[in-house]
């Protein structure tokens, strides 16, 4: 549905978005990536046909975004990052000046209207002032001028930024559902948001597509070192740190420095230490004997999974070494 | 043509569902009844329109950009231009919407101007033909002023800065003759042809003037001549391409 070759965008001398391609499939939702300023929001303004590209070709169901840049914007519902709405409208007026925008008649307007206030729950308020809702069902209201006019591929910029916690976690329900029946290219700078709703993830940082991959794939792949937290009773906090690191296999070792174990840590009398090891080989078992052969008592040591930040943390940064 | 008649509608229940439409209103009512008033009050004076429309044409060169600089700018400043740009609009058709918007709400305000015009017929005996061709020619002055100050609300995200530079592009035609009285040849013939038609000498008393080398003295006189009905057109459908070419220009930063 949308394909990307080769494009660059660049604002005057500054490159936003350098050399990238990549393809949505007809229903896939993808999720894009990447800390502020990488480049997502050039680029879903590039497929939505708001800026054209500097170079490179982009097309969505089969048109260019410059050359057939009205065909494209009629298959496509747009929420861009900060939900443009005219607050002196009422929420019904306000839709139903967008889907006229987006070319539907009175009649269609008339009939999908409900269903639509219907399925993002704005029901009661209806006929009220856009500008007196709170963000969070301001941001439904966006939803809703994107999803009004049945595009076939959604965009959606940083869909749930800045709405307090129980409506994200209803928002993405309603986005999940809507990657039901559209194509959906969706952008985040929070992981586990991306990776609850997102099928495939393109990790983009500085203007470059660094990782393409299925969410768990991504952790699976890029799990460089295994994480350990490890606790010991009766040990120093230099020799334990310096008899770890003396393991081959271990990469680092250091104090677990986070609040919830250090308070636990104080009332149960021993030391948190958290040891990154390289994977695939046996670490932990050296590691136990170790601690056993020290006459250091060990009260725990546990296998941390990566999470989706430390991956992203880690992609993002060895980019920059690389450069 | 359906998507510039969608815009145009919501511009103008915007308009009117603000004060904006209403203070404005006023203000012209009250000045103009002010200059109509004082044209139309000496022992023996003329029954014509002529001061109402001479105030009415000066006051434009700020009402016409207040009007207006909201109509581009707070899209820009809301985003509201990045969901116009992605629907499936042409620029032109958003910049005419709202040019009619502002138009058809500026023609509503003259529409209740109209009064002092049955305030003649009740008094006195005054001759039509002035009295049309100054309408015709209000309307005209209308258009091209409010082509200005879309221009200008195109320009940046700021009101005020459509305002003032609205204002001073119309002030800057309406005082070109005093640049071109200080010249001569060719650059003053000119900058004569540019004179947009409103006159300082509004305030005189005794004259209640518009320009007289203005494009709009022979509509006051009763005349309705082509040059003035081009100019007035022309500088309209410049603008608006102008301002049309500043929202294309936005896509292209």
């Amino acid at each position: 549905m949308i394909k990307i070759e080769h494009m660059s965008k660049s604002y005057g001398p500054y490159p936003a978005v350098i050399d990238i391609s990549f393809e949505v499939l007809k229903g896939e939702i993808v999720g894009f990536l990447g800390p502020n300023g990488a480049g997502k929001t050039t680029t879903m303004r590039v497929v939505t046909g708001y800026t054209p590209p500097t170079q490179g070709d982009v097309t969505v169901g089969g048109y260019d975004v410059v050359s057939h840049s009205l065909d494209v914007r009629r298959h496509i519902g747009y929420l861009p990052e900060t939900v443009p709405l005219y607050l002196d409208m009422t929420v019904t007026d306000y839709l139903t000046y967008m889907g006229e925008i987006r070319g539907m008649n009175k009649s269609w307007v008339k009939e999908r209207l409900p269903k639509v206030i219907d399925m993002v729950k704005l029901g009661e308020y209806r006929n009220t002032l856009v500008g007196r809702l709170s963000k969070g069902y301001r941001q439904r209201v966006g939803i809703s001028q994107a999803i009004l006019h049945e595009p076939d591929v959604l965009v959606m910029d940083e869909p749930t930024i800045g709405i307090d916690p129980i409506q994200v976690v209803e928002t993405r329900e309603l986005i999940s559902n809507l990657g039901e029946e559209h194509t959906m290219l969706l952008s985040s700078h929070i992981l586990p948001e991306v990776s609850a709703i997102c099928k495939r993830v393109l990790v983009i940082n500085d203007g470059r597509i660094v990782a393409d991959d299925k969410p768990d794939d991504l952790s699976e792949k890029l799990q460089h070192a295994e994480r350990i937290e490890i606790s010991v009773r009766g040990a120093e906090a230099p020799a334990f740190i310096n008899a770890m690191r003396d393991i081959s296999d271990v990469v680092d070792a250091r104090s677990d420095q986070r609040a919830s174990v250090l308070q636990r840590s104080e009332r149960e009398d021993f030391l948190p230490f958290i040891v990154d090891a390289r994977p695939n080989v046996m670490a932990t078992e050296t590691i136990a004997k170790t601690i056993i052969n020290n006459g250091w008592g060990l009260a725990n040591l546990t296998p941390l999974p990566m999470t989706l930040e430390e991956i992203f943390l880690e992609l993002t940064t060895e980019e920059n070494l690389g450069e | 043509m359906r998507f510039i008649s969608v815009i145009a509608i919501k511009e103008i229940r915007t308009y009117f569902a603000s004060p904006m439409a209403y203070v404005v209103s006023a203000a012209f009512l009250a000045i103009t009844g002010f200059f109509f008033v004082a044209s139309v009050s000496d022992a023996f004076a003329e029954a014509s329109i002529r001061g109402y429309l001479a105030g009415a044409i000066f006051f434009m060169i700020f009402m016409s950009p207040a009007l207006t600089m909201r109509l581009l700018a707070e899209e820009q400043k809301l985003g509201t231009l990045e969901l116009l740009l992605t629907s499936p609009l042409r620029e032109f058709e958003i910049v005419f919407g709202k040019f009619i918007a502002a138009l058809v709400t500026t023609m509503v305000m003259v529409g209740l101007s109209l009064y002092f015009v049955l305030v003649l017929f009740v008094y006195g005996d005054p001759d039509i033909g002035p009295l049309l061709t100054g309408l015709v020619g209000l309307t005209l002055y209308a258009s091209a002023t409010l082509a200005v100050g879309l221009f200008a609300s195109a320009l940046s995200s700021n009101q005020i800065v459509g305002l003032v530079v609205g204002s001073g592009i119309l002030t800057t035609l309406t005082i070109i003759d005093f640049v071109s009285a200080r010249l001569s040849g060719t650059a003053a013939q000119v900058m004569d042809a540019f004179q947009l038609g409103a006159s300082f000498s509004v305030f005189d008393l005794d004259s209640f003037g518009v320009a007289e080398g203005g494009h709009f003295a022979d509509f006051a006189r009763g005349i309705i001549s082509v040059t003035d009905i081009a100019y007035y057109l022309s500088i309209t459908a410049v603008f608006l391409l102008l301002t049309v070419l500043v929202l294309e220009a936005r896509r292209w930063r």
